[in-house]
């Protein structure tokens, strides 16, 4: 779903404008990235681990169908309830009738992308239901009445002081205090009496097991199971990409997600929920909401694979250097690029471009997702379907045409050279959006053929 | 056609086609479990300490009585042990609560998580609502990876299970690093010789 009012590289220009946030920024994702590899370093057999994530996704994709009724059969079983919604609205829709049942007005929500994906939170603000982000960075973006910029590090777009101001507004606590642990014990004194007094707890699932009919969430905060376990209702929200066959490839998964996320071992709480507790509900809503045509998509169907751990993001130059909301989407970075053109092709078909192909994206994930390779896929489907734009279908044309003709290719070369030796004003200008930020180099006197072909006579 | 039947098709009409499960075996190589876990333990943020007999742990827990702060004590086979009194309170009745005491039954070197499952833990509230957490664990119940932690422990026995590894945390300010975010703010583990 799209937040779009600027296309990437506009926002991205924005973001720009304020060089020492963008270089913190920069330096951070950065520093994460570093602490990814430490971590990675220390496994012998990470490289086999993620051949094993990828193979059993690759089977589970194969299987989808079989799991996903395995695991509806196991977790009604189990007591759970479970309810299908093909698309945001219904999901949406259902999570409201859970809520209309116990007329409950006060949820606690834990982190879950899909509830942004579907943009739950609004809907039910407009059904009169309160609804927190109880995980730190997403309750400070919420308080910011902002989107999370990443989906592991909501709030990294923000700094010590942003958050300060906020709760100073909306906390009261001391102005310009922006010591770490005197705003996160303030956010944990208000939080204690929203798991204590709400009427449902939200959650979001990483890992969904068929054999068992049961759901793994991964925190690192607690919020997740303080609001579920006080609370009588729990409705947990999935795509239903998120299914595994079997308890033991949680294994596999629970050794590359964290580590590959932020660099630690593992997160603090990996959360089994099979039955409800006694006197409590619970109650799983599967999505597809796209996925079934992504799925259809055979270039682009293994991007389903994604365990949501954001490596791509902090890897990714551009990212780095233009920040999630850049890309207008509710999953920015590398993968969201490749998950919202089947969504929507016309507003996001900015976000395949918003990448150097450098591929450091498909190295880094967990679960092999050819990232790199399908966004140069996206720029070509995304062209050929016409979502390009005039300027780039014109440039590439003329580039066509003069990359095709050597005697052309050779006469272009020459004239650019002089131009830029005489006329450097002509290219060095503000009409050229390739020289903001850039120099050009000095052009050579000639060409690298014609200084051949001089040493040949020579 | 109703939206589960709709999804099914769907999916059947778009998924690739079958490919089998991979074959691993990812046995670790042998290493002092022990040690291992507890640096990964100690570089997490917990406390950790070895103990020869369950004694050292009832001293502690006794320690915390006297200092006058509200404490649940949930392993049976100590003195005191009084969780079974609030297995079924609710959040609000145990949001003063200072330290509470659980066993686990296993843990992972390389992660430095401890298992416990509901009827370990009696209130699963336990171990999310106080400010110190303490978790007692058998040296003999450490285990390599989780490959070996997913052999040994059946998920679905009951209906709730967690890995918890250290007390809770939060960078999401600037990348700050706080210990003690919504749940306890410090673990306390102590490691029973056998």
């Amino acid at each position: 779903m799209s937040n779009k009012t600027a296309t990437h590289s506009e926002a991205a220009t924005e973001f720009l404008k304020d060089a020492e946030r963008a270089t913190w920024h920069d330096e951070t994702l950065w520093f994460v990235r570093s602490k990814r590899d430490r971590a990675v370093q220390q496994i012998p057999e990470w490289e086999a681990l993620r051949e094993a994530a990828s193979q059993i996704k690759d089977h589970t994709l194969s299987k989808l169908d079989d799991y996903l009724c395995e695991f509806e059969k196991n977790a009604t079983a189990n007591g759970i309830t479970i309810h299908w919604a093909a698309d945001a609205v219904e999901h949406n829709k259902i999570v409201h009738s859970i809520l209309q049942m116990h007329n409950a007005k006060y949820v606690v929500k834990s982190k879950s992308m899909l509830t942004e994906e579907c943009k739950l939170n609004s809907y039910l603000k407009e059904q009169g239901v309160t609804v927190v982000d109880s995980d730190l960075g997403e309750y400070i973006v919420q308080l910011r009445e902002e989107h999370p910029s990443h989906i592991v590090l909501p709030a990294i777009h923000l700094k010590k002081q942003d958050v300060s101001d906020t709760f100073h507004q909306h906390l009261q606590t001391e102005k310009d205090n922006t010591d770490e642990v005197y705003l996160t014990r303030a956010a944990r004194d208000v939080l204690r009496q929203n798991f204590i007094h709400a009427d449902v707890a939200i959650t979001g699932v990483n890992f969904a097991v068929a054999e068992t009919g049961g759901f793994v969430v991964c925190t690192n905060e607690g919020n997740a199971d303080l609001g579920v376990h006080a609370n009588k209702v729990h409705i947990a929200c999935m795509g239903f990409e998120k299914i595994i066959p079997r308890a033991d490839h949680l294994a596999v998964f629970l050794r590359l997600l964290t580590r590959s996320a932020t660099g630690q071992p593992i997160t603090t709480y990996s959360s089994h929920f099979t039955r409800p507790k006694q006197g409590q509900e619970m109650h799983i809503v599967i999505v597809d909401n796209g996925r079934t045509e992504q799925l259809g998509r055979p270039e682009f169907r293994n991007s389903l694979k994604c365990i949501r751990c954001a490596a791509c993001f902090n890897t990714c130059p551009v990212y780095r250097r233009s920040g999630g909301h850049s890309y207008h989407t509710s999953i920015a970075g590398p993968i969201g690029s490749i998950l919202a053109p089947n969504m929507d092709m016309r507003t996001n078909a900015d976000l395949p471009f918003a990448s150097t192909l450098c591929g450091s994206c498909s190295n880094v994930c967990p679960v092999k997702i050819n990232i790199h390779e399908q966004l140069w896929e996206w720029r070509q489907t995304l062209m050929k379907e016409g979502y390009g734009g005039a300027a780039k279908t014109a440039s590439m044309r003329v580039m066509a045409t003069v990359l095709s003709n050597p005697k052309l290719f050779r006469l272009s070369g020459s004239i650019v050279r002089s131009v830029m030796r005489l006329m450097p004003w002509s290219i060095n200008n503000k009409m050229n959006p390739w020289y903001n930020q850039r120099e050009l180099p000095t052009p050579p006197k000639e060409s690298f053929n014609e200084w051949y072909k001089k040493q040949i006579n020579e | 056609m109703s939206s589960r039947d709709l999804i099914l098709s769907a999916i059947q009409k778009n998924k690739p086609a079958e490919k089998p499960l991979p074959v691993y075996n990812f046995a670790d190589n042998p290493v002092d479990v022990v040690e291992t876990f507890i640096n990964v333990l100690t570089a997490i943020g917990s406390a950790c300490s070895k103990v020869k007999y369950f004694d050292a742990v009832t001293s502690f827990l006794q320690a915390n009585t006297q200092e006058g702060k509200r404490m649940i004590q949930a392993i049976p086979s100590l003195p005191d042990c009084n969780g079974q009194t609030y297995a079924t309170t609710g959040a609000a009745a145990l949001a003063d609560v200072h330290t509470i005491a659980i066993m686990g039954s296993l843990a992972v070197a390389e992660n430095g998580c401890i298992w416990l499952s509901e009827s370990d833990m009696m209130n699963r509230l336990f171990p999310f609502i106080c400010e110190r957490l303490v978790l007692v664990i058998n040296a003999s119940a450490i285990v390599p990876t989780m490959h070996e932690a997913y052999a040994t422990i059946k998920t679905n026995k009951d209906g709730y299970g967690v890995f918890i590894a250290g007390p809770s945390k939060t960078a999401d300010i600037e990348q700050s690093l706080v210990i003690g975010a919504h749940g306890p703010l410090s673990l306390q583990v102590f490691i029973v010789a056998d």
